[in-house]
Formats: structure tokens, sequence, C-alpha cells
């Protein structure tokens, strides 16, 4: 119930946020909710016949990685949309790829995609154009970090949470809380990991919206500068015990293999590929839930393909796709039908695609802004600029 | 040569102390290319040439390959004529600025590729509102190599002189003429020791690519950032990085078989 | 083709104008152009709801850099990285350049340029992944060849990003020394010994004077490549981050500041070029 009534809030807050962002861009031709007025496609046409895809590595594969791996060429030949395709390395590199105006499409993380939302570079999209939208987990739908007022911008594409990994074979007792990463007296001193990039400042919110209720924070990303300086603290007296910051999966896993890091942050991808290995490690949900990650596929405000864009979505949505997707990545598929199609029947489960329950305290990656997310008008919070300062200074204090 | 046997023994241990810091890594690379474990674990428990044939199989990577060589050989292109003329200007004329030139041309490459990068970037896609793509990778990475060429170039017109222009002159070939038959063929090994360092430069540089390259265009430095990036493929980045070496052989023969007076030689 | 040439041949001013106009154009308008509008950059402000960027003039950039001590610490350490990277490919190349251009004979002399050359051409990335898996401390590649003589890898830090550096960057060090040494005649180090130096005493005072610009200039590709790198901070620098790592994580959310920062390693790489300009070395890369 605690649940129903952050969202609730999260609503409140999101309309809130919407006028406040509506007074300060002025310069914004802006809706009465406050997002820079983009139309919505009304109608499908012919196909243009290409689509520019700005994607995370391993979203878009056309076999060229790898011959069975292919959910691309079948679309080109039946379409006769050519799929030209930009890898970003992180959220913040799509946000500036999305900018540039040059491209159609997009699968942002949930820390893009209000961003580009509020910036105007994105288009509401039209779910009655995508004919495999229906079969989208519902609890994926019209959430906060794709859709405003009602209004869907985008398709979900997949989803995974920020588990707790350590090394079955070295920490003893295993862990259950993400205390174990923030504990000042550590035995794992200097073989602790943590993700590199600015959002991580959430993960150390959410423990302590758990640990100290005191600083009323009810949403990791929603931090007034009180709450959000707490959570810095935090991550500074954690520092000393980290070895490395990961950003890149080969990094983490050769890192976990070797015992170099036997405890902290991981995706559930990094656990399969270490234990594929014969390392012996698990990864957890600890009892604060967890932080994770949903994206969205959306469509550019200023798409010069928006037919095939509009294609693509509805073709990467569908459940052949999505599973080939998921599996090839490593993620939960968005669409329910999927899970009957991926190669690995259990990979649904491992993933837990369809498990509602287990989903309930994961909170997804947002983008900070001024206007409180989390419903409160009476406070300014920290906008993800100044985490990402923060997060510099942090990292070289 | 007065240098003793004992300096000569101790400069060639030294010698091969640093051929071992160059070489070892290498040999790591290639062994594992090898080496059955994703994630490059030492020492191998299992070797295997499934990579290899992966590597194989993944066009990607050949895609990635003819891109590099599009765009190395566009800026090698451009870095050569743009390098050469300012070559010219510097060595034969006398102008105003002259003296800040060589700083000029230095700066690109003695700057942070980052910073290069990103006012690149900006400059590209929010002052003029261009498109990312082979363009505007061309002309970040000429940019950087114009310094290369224009070196080599200078150092040659010194080396060359006046004279046999001025001979050439004299017995009535005109500008064109004399460029043609005398001043190109004595700055020909010049041009491609330069022009083969600017190629080498700009295949193998990642960071200003990384915010000059569009959608489309991928080469072989992003290619291997991207799959280290990506769960199942990582070892073929060795396979690739492998293979690179032994096909470096080619240029670097070339370069030294066309390179035979040696004072230039020496400058790759 | 005939009319042109020879009016080209009669003015040289034209000709001077035709040899110009490109290069001029190309690194002032579109380099230095481009570079001066990031900078002027650093004086805007950002949107805090959409990142765009507002072009309204205040200084609360610099301020902030200046007032965080994260930023000094950053810079502090990018320079001692790059220092030491430069030094110790110093101290590595010239006993190798000496050794190829003086002491090799012409045969093999072109086998070990070619030796040099050769690591050029793994990537960039793929090195750095392959000083991974050799300073793992464990199991990495130097324990495994070096454990039984006691040796234990520094790990993943300042060290290794260190090692790291200077082994991508080490031939273009060596090969400006080789191609300096080997201008030098020979008949001057026979002099010197003639005249009753030692080694170490004809080195010091005869070679490294001569060969001083083309250290200049290695140290141009040592010093400014470490000054502004980020990936191999990334991959083996443990913990710690260089100044191009500011940069890049601020570039896309926040360009002004990326801008500022971007300052730093600009105005160092200045004085850098300013000092070494007399010295003939920029003629020497």
């Amino acid at each position: 119930m605690q649940k129903k009534r952050l969202f609730s809030q999260i609503a409140v807050a999101s309309v809130a946020a919407l006028i406040l962002a509506g007074c300060s861009s002025s310069n914004d031709a802006a809706s009465s909710s406050g997002v820079p007025d983009v139309p919505m496609m009304e109608s499908l046409g012919a196909g243009e016949g290409q689509v520019n895809l700005v994607a995370w590595a391993g979203y878009v594969e056309n076999g060229s990685t790898d011959p069975n791996v292919d959910w691309v060429t079948g679309f080109e030949e039946e379409t006769g949309c050519k799929v030209n395709v930009k890898n970003g390395a992180t959220s913040d590199d799509m946000v500036a790829l999305m900018k540039t105006g040059e491209y159609d499409v997009v699968s942002a993380s949930g820390d893009a995609s209000l961003r580009l939302i509020y910036g105007g570079d994105v288009a509401p999209v039209n779910t009655d154009l995508i004919a495999n939208y229906a079969d989208i987990f519902d609890n994926l739908k019209l959430q906060q970090w794709n859709s405003v007022d009602g209004v869907s911008y985008g398709v979900p594409h997949g989803r995974g949470a920020n588990l707790l990994a350590y090394r079955t074979d070295i920490v003893n007792p295993a862990p259950t809380s993400w205390g174990t990463v923030f504990d000042a007296n550590s035995p794992y001193k200097g073989k602790i990991t943590a993700y590199d990039s600015p959002i991580y400042i959430a993960d150390a919110a959410l423990y302590l919206m758990a640990t100290q209720p005191d600083l009323g924070i009810e949403y990791p990303y929603a931090l007034d500068q009180k709450q959000f300086d707490a959570a810095v603290e935090l991550l500074k007296t954690q520092k000393p015990l980290i070895g490395e910051y990961w950003g890149d999966y080969l990094k983490h896993v050769a890192s976990i293999k070797s015992g170099g890091t036997v405890l902290g942050t991981t995706w559930q991808v990094n656990i399969n590929l270490a234990k594929g290995e014969g390392t012996k490690v698990e990864g957890i949900k600890p009892s604060e839930g967890s932080t994770g990650w949903s994206d969205t596929w959306m469509i550019s405000s200023k798409a010069k393909n928006p037919n095939c864009a509009y294609m693509w979505i509805n073709h990467i949505a569908s459940p052949e796709a999505n599973a080939g997707v998921a599996e090839w990545f490593g993620e939960a598929p968005s669409n329910a039908k999927s899970c009957d199609l991926t190669a690995d029947k259990n990979h649904c489960a491992t993933f837990h695609a369809a498990d509602d329950a287990y989903w309930e305290d994961v909170y997804y990656w947002n983008t900070p802004t001024e206007a409180c997310l989390d419903g409160r008008t009476d406070a300014k919070c920290v906008p993800y600029a100044e985490w990402v300062k923060a997060w510099s200074s942090l990292r070289n204090s | 040569m007065t240098i003793s046997r004992n300096a000569r023994f101790l400069l060639a241990t030294l010698l091969g102390i640093g051929l071992a810091f160059i070489y070892i890594p290498l040999t790591v690379v290639v062994i594992n290319s090898f080496n059955s474990s994703r994630t490059f674990s030492w020492p191998p428990t299992e070797l295997t040439t499934k990579w290899w044939g992966m590597a194989l199989d993944n066009t990607g990577v050949r895609d990635a390959l003819k891109w590099s060589i599009i765009a190395g050989l566009s800026a090698t292109f451009i870095a050569l004529l743009l390098g050469t003329a300012l070559a010219f200007a510097v060595s034969r004329y006398d102008f105003f600025g002259k003296d800040v030139i060589s700083l000029l041309v230095v700066l690109p490459i003695s700057l942070p590729g980052v910073v290069t990068g990103i006012a690149l970037n900006n400059a590209f896609t929010k002052q003029l509102g261009m498109s990312t793509g082979l363009l505007t990778v061309v002309i970040g990475h000429a940019t950087f190599c114009i310094v290369v060429v224009y070196n080599n170039a200078v150092a040659r017109l010194r080396r060359m002189g006046t004279s046999l222009q001025e001979a050439s002159m004299d017995l009535g070939a005109n500008g064109i003429t004399t460029f043609r038959l005398i001043t190109l063929p004595n700055m020909a090994s010049a041009l491609f020791a330069g022009g083969l360092l600017a190629f080498g430069l700009s295949f193998d540089e990642i960071v200003v690519t990384t915010f000059t390259a569009g959608p489309g265009i991928q080469t072989l430095p992003i290619w291997i950032y991207n799959n280290l990036f990506r769960p199942n493929q990582t070892p073929i980045v060795n396979v690739v990085a492998a293979t690179l070496v032994f096909i470096s052989i080619v240029p670097i023969y070339l370069s030294q078989k066309l390179s035979t007076d040696s004072s230039s030689g020496g400058r790759f | 083709m005939q009319n042109i040439s020879n009016t080209m041949h009669k003015n040289p001013k034209l000709r001077l104008a035709a040899l110009l106009t490109a290069p001029i154009l190309w690194l002032v308008v579109a380099y230095l152009g481009a570079l001066a509008t990031l900078l002027v950059t650093a004086f805007f402000t950002i949107d805090s709801f959409t990142g765009n960027v507002l072009q309204i003039f205040n200084l609360g950039n610099f301020q902030d850099m200046l007032t965080d001590v994260a930023y000094k610490n950053v810079v502090l350490r990018t320079l001692g990285i790059a220092i030491s990277v430069t030094i110790i490919c110093t101290i590595l190349a010239i006993p190798m350049a000496f050794y190829m251009a003086k002491i090799a004979k012409p045969r093999s002399r072109k086998i070990l340029v070619a030796l040099i050359l050769t690591p050029l051409w793994a990537s960039y990335l793929v090195k750095i992944y392959a000083w991974r898996t050799m300073l793992e401390p464990g199991n990495g590649v130097l324990e495994w060849l070096l454990g039984p003589i006691g040796f234990k890898s520094p790990g993943f830090g300042g060290p290794a990003i260190v090692i790291g550096l200077s082994y991508l960057w080490l031939p273009y060090m060596i090969l400006p020394i080789y191609a300096g040494l080997e201008r030098l005649p020979n008949n001057l180090l026979d002099a010197s010994g003639d005249l009753g130096a030692h080694n170490w005493h004809t080195f010091r005072r005869v070679v490294l004077p001569l060969i001083f610009p083309s250290l200049v200039a290695g140290s141009m590709f040592t010093f400014s490549l470490s000054l502004g790198d980020y990936i191999t901070a990334t991959i083996i620098g443990g913990k710690l981050q260089m100044l191009g790592n500011v940069v890049y994580q601020n570039f896309s959310i926040n360009l002004p500041f990326a801008a500022t920062i971007a300052t730093i390693p600009v105005t160092i790489m200045a004085i850098y070029l300013w000092m070494v300009r007399r010295t003939g070395a920029l003629a020497n890369l």
C-alpha cells in the first residue's frame, strides 16, 4: 500500500513538475502540461526507406555480430526500411545524440527519458499504431519515466534490477542488506564495487530511505539538498571500501572472477556470465529493494523517417524480436508473449519477467529534476546536472 | 665508434628489456585470442579457435575495417594536400605570422583528444547544425594529421634547397612542369612517410572519433569499444588486434622499402 | 593551365595566397573557431530541467571548479601521471634509440624500427585490456611470471595508469629520439672520445644537448596524450579518475561545465607549447 500511495504522489508530482517546467522554459511553445508541445502521429504512411537508431549495444543486431543473432534483416526486407544504428555508451551520450535531431528512434533508459521528454526531443507515441503494444506487461506501461499525464512517450523494452553480487565462497555470511557495501568496518574493504555513474547516488538514497527515516526520503530520485547531501556523504564514507567502480561489464565480470571484487552492485547478466565461467557468485535483491532500469523505445520529435520509426518500434516490441533481444542482452523482456519464444525456457524465470511482485520494490532509474518527483511542492530537489557534478567531485575528492 | 664493450652490453640489455616491455602484452593479446574464457582470465585453462571462427563470420568487423580505411585514406589525402601546401608556403616564402604556423599545426595533436572531440562535436552539431557522419570523422582526423605531413615536408624542403628548382626554371620549364618533374619526385618519400603516419594516427583514433561519428559509420576502434560492452563477443577483439599486428607488417615494410635514404626513414 | 601557371609564376603573392588559403581556413576557422566556441560556452549555464545550454554570461562554473578541492586533486593527479609517463618513456627510450641508431647494424636497425612500429597498429583498447590481464592482482600475467621472485602486482590505480600510458606512448618517444640520434654524425662522438671523454661524459655533454629537441618532441606526445586520456583510467585506474574523465562525464549533461574543466588542459598545453617553442622541438614531431 505504501507503494500505491507513493505512485499516486508521483503522479501529482509529475503535474507539478510540468507546471514548473512550463514556467522555466519560456522559449519553447509549451502546452498546458508544460511539456513542449510536440504533435503525435495520427496515422501511418509508407516507409521512408530507412530509419536511424540510437541504441544500447546489443539491442539492434543484424547478424553482423553472429549470423544467428538477427532481428533486423527480416524487418528490413519486410518494410523496406534500412536500419542504421549508433550505439550510445551512456544515457548521457544518448541524450546528446538525440538532441542533434539526426536520429529517429532511441532506446532510452529511465535516467534519459524524462530529459528527452522535457527537452522536447521526443514525441508522444500513438500506441494505437503499434499493434504489439497490447502485449506489453501492464506494470511497465504509462510509468513515470515513459509517460506524462497519461500520454505515452514510448514503448517499454526490457528491464532489470541492480542486484547485490557476492562471491559465495568468500563472503560469509551471505548478505541480505545493502548495508554490507556501506559498512565502514567491512572485512571486504578494497574488494567492493559500485556502479560508476552519477545515478548510483540513488542507490545510497535507497539505503538511507530504509535506514534513516528521519531524512524523509520517499523516492530515491527526488532528493532535496539535505537528503542529497546525506546520500553523497554516505558514498564518501563508502569510497575507502571500494576497489573499483565499474562501468563496462567486461571489467566487472573479470574482476568478480579473479576475486578482485567480492561484493557490490551488479546486473543479472553479469552474474550469469561469471557463473557460466565457473565462478561461485550469486546476485540477490536485498531487503531494502533495489534500483533498476527499464528502457523505452522513443521517437524523435524531429524524426525524418517517422513511418519507419513506428514500424521499427512495433517490430522491436514483437514477441520474436523482444525475446531475441532479451536473451542476447540478458534482461527481462517486456512483451508477455516473449517468454514462450526464448531459446532458454528458463529465461523469463531467471530474470523475473512476469513476476509482478518481484518488481514492487525496484525503483527504476529516473531523471532527477528540480521539481521533486515524489510530490513535494514545498521543497526544491537537486537536478541531475548537479548529481553529475557531485559525482565528479566525489570520485576525485 | 668509441663505445666500450661494457656500455654496448648494457645498452643491448636495456634494449632487450624495452622490447620485452613492448612484446609481453602483445603476446598476451595473441594468447587470449585462443583463451576459452570470455573475460580473459589467466592462465588460460583451455585453448580454443572458436573466437577466430566467430571473427571470420562477423561481418560487422569487416564493415568497420572498411570505414576505418575509407576515413583514414580520406583524412590522409586532405592532410597531404593541406600539409604540403603549408610546408611550401613556410619554407619558400616570407609572410606575416609565419612564426606561429608551426605552433598552429601542432595544436590539434597536442591538445587532449577529448577537448578536440567535444569542440568539434559542439561546432558541427550545435553551431552548424550538421549531421555527424563520415564527413565529420574525416574533418576531425585530417585536422590532427596535418602536422605529421607538414613536418615531414618542411624537413625535406629544407634539405632540398631551391637550387634544383631554379635550375629547372632556368632551363625553361614553367612552374607546373618543375613541380611535376623535379619537386614532387624529390618529395615523394617524405610525403609517403608523412602520409603513412597520418593514416596510422587516424586508424587507431578513438576519442575524437567517438564525438564525430554518426549513424551508420563505425570505425574499427569504435567497433572494438562497442564489443567490449557486449557480453558474448568480447574475445574476438583479441583476434582482431592480433590480426592487425600481423597485417601491419605490410605498411611498415613498404615504408622502409620506400625510404631507403635513411634520414627520412628514421621518421617512420 | 599555361596561363594560370604563368600568372602564378610572376606573382609570388598570388602563389602564397593559393598555398595558404585552404590550410589557414581549415586550422584557424574550423579548428580554432570550434575551440573558441567551446571555451566561450564555459561562461554559459544550463537549464536545470532540460539540460539545454542557456547563453547567460556568468562565472559560476569557474567558481564551482575553483572552490571544490576535488578538481584541484584531479588536476594535480593528472599532471603527476603525465609527468611520470614522460619521464619513464624518456628513460626507456634513450638507450633503446641509442642502440638502434648507433650500435645496431643497418639490417638489424631496420628490423628494430619495425619492431617499435608494430604495436602502434594493435588497437589502443585491446592493449589496455591486455594490461588488465597483466596486472590483475593474485592471478595476473606478471605475478604468474614473476611471482616466484617475489613480485607483487601494484593492482589497479595510479601506478597501473602510469604503466599503461607509458606502454601506449613509448613508441612515440623512441622514434623522434632515434631520428635525432641518427642525424648526429658519428665522428662527433669519436671526437669527444678522442679528447678523452668517457662514454657517460660524451653522452651528457655532447649527445644529450643535441638530441634535446627530439626529446621535447617525444614528450609532446607522451605528455599531451597522457594529459587528455580518460579511457585508460576507466579500465585500469581502479578508483582513480583523470581530467579527461571529468570532461567526458559532464559533456552531455552539462556542456558549459565540461568546457570549464577543459580550459585546464588547454591552458597547461598552451604554456607547455610556449615554453618549448624555441627549442625547435615542434619541427621534430
